[in-house]
């Protein structure tokens, strides 16, 4: 993987997704390694993610690397009308890989044309996190074993979700078995089913997610927001249908784990929190993990 | 009759060598023109727009002297004119006649209809892989949105 730009889940191969996963394993045993303490990596925030900027920084800095960049483009050269190939272009000077965020999509594949370093997109608008559904991804192998043959739930706005499109991109490599729960105007869009269909691989639509609990592995929670709606009504009434209490998952199996890529705002209440079922704060923490395998990886210091 | 004739005998005969593109869909001959880079060629060219068409009901023509275009780059017009016939003249004769086809590739020809694409925001060339050719699907290299027939726009 060395000098290969990530901008899409697919970029990487199967068998490359399970190399940073392992990879990531073996940090988590061991955060702390000088390994990049000749590089410098610039993290380009053009729109302000507190949490995945910090998450990056902290995997670059406890492997020894220097950080350079913005956190968000107002404090960048962007402000004075600069293109984004020209700003691509100068830092690519400075460093040794970019990390960037940016409001537009496309914005990351465009970078890692012109930059003459690997770009890790952290997000390009709505379009792709690739990072994130690796850690999803490790977060799913790690507490059920494998991330073969699980049924997975997805709850919430699955229309608009990129981290929802694309782990479902990832795990038609897996066998899994999917259940989609979400209110009528929030549902997987067709274009994302295609790769589902294409595998022949089996998923349930529904409305109901206390029906759907006792059958899943894996609960993976997303915020529906009150502007997707264009009746505020139709928020109303479904509001509430979509929000984890504890007591809910009572008839759950053993082995479900409930993840969210945060934040959270009421989705899942804080008494589900005490639950050790509840996984999505330690799914952040493996975030740091996984961002540590792929900067050392396409760095090149680990193979 | 004599003056279907009459047409026929234009559009076929006006060049002795070259190319005849035909049943262009009129509001497009312009992006035809554009995209087959036709308003720097120095030979012969005719290019007409909103002639009666039994077919169509209006149609464009254009006659390009002493050109006979190599498939991939013809095909792109394909996506502005899908209806479009090559007729390919020697010695003012009808040598060949074929249909375009919708190439897998398109570059800088299509406009991505996502108005928050960085080819919107930045200059950029754009990329599409054509991923249905009958229902015209195309996937952006850069968003990686469907841009589709009902949304599709030229540059």
């Amino acid at each position: 993987m060395k000098n290969k730009s990530l901008v899409s889940i697919n970029d990487f191969t199967r068998a490359e997704h399970v190399r940073i996963l392992e990879l990531a394993g073996a940090f988590e045993k061991n955060p702390r390694q000088h390994i990049l303490q000749d590089f410098v990596v610039a993290t380009l925030f053009f729109e302000p993610s507190t949490r995945t900027r910090l998450s990056f920084e902290s995997a670059a800095t406890r492997l020894g690397a220097k950080v350079i960049g913005f956190t968000d483009s107002s404090s960048s050269s962007v402000q004075k009308g600069e293109s984004l190939r020209d700003t691509i272009l100068t830092v690519s000077n400075y460093c040794d890989i970019i990390v960037m965020r940016h409001p537009r999509e496309g914005s990351a594949r465009f970078a890692s044309e012109v930059a003459k370093v690997p770009v890790i997109n952290a997000g390009d608008g709505a379009n792709q996190h690739p990072t994130q559904t690796l850690l999803d991804m490790y977060s799913i192998r790690k507490t059920q074993g494998s991330l073969e043959n699980l049924n997975i739930a997805f709850v919430g706005d699955l229309k608009y979700g990129r981290t929802v499109h694309s782990l479902v991109q990832a795990l038609c490599n897996y066998n899994t078995t999917f259940h989609f729960v979400s209110p009528l105007e929030l549902k997987l869009p067709s274009a994302v089913k295609i790769d589902i269909k294409q595998r022949n691989l089996v998923y349930h639509q529904s409305t109901d997610l206390l029906d759907v609990i006792p059958k899943v592995d894996i609960l993976y929670m997303t915020r529906i927001q009150k502007e997707r709606f264009s009746d505020p009504l139709d928020y109303e009434k479904v509001k509430n249908t979509y929000v984890l209490h504890n007591e809910m998952l009572a008839g759950a199996k053993p082995n479900l784990r409930v993840l969210h890529p945060l934040p959270r705002v009421n989705e899942i209440t804080t008494d589900v929190d005490s639950n050790p079922m509840a996984y999505y704060f330690t799914q952040a923490l493996n975030g740091v993990f996984v961002r540590q395998a792929l900067l050392a990886s396409i760095l090149g210091v680990v193979d | 009759m004599e003056k279907e004739d009459l047409r026929k005998e234009l559009k076929v005969s006006a060049i002795e060598n070259g190319t005849v593109i035909d049943h262009i869909p009129s509001k497009n001959v312009f992006q035809v023109i554009k995209i087959l880079n036709l308003s720097e060629y120095q030979n012969q060219l005719l290019i007409g727009t909103n002639l009666d068409s039994n077919k169509m009901g209006k149609k464009g023509i254009i006659k390009v002297s002493n050109k006979f275009f190599k498939s991939d780059e013809i095909n792109k017009i394909a996506l502005v004119a899908p209806t479009a016939t090559l007729i390919i003249i020697k010695n003012f004769e009808v040598v060949e006649k074929k249909k375009v086809e919708v190439p897998d590739y398109a570059e800088n020809i299509v406009k991505c209809f996502n108005p928050n694409c960085i080819t919107n925001n930045e200059e950029i060339a754009t990329k599409f892989t054509v991923i249905d050719k009958k229902e015209l699907k195309l996937r952006c290299h850069y968003c990686e949105k469907i841009t589709a027939r009902n949304n599709i726009s030229f540059r």
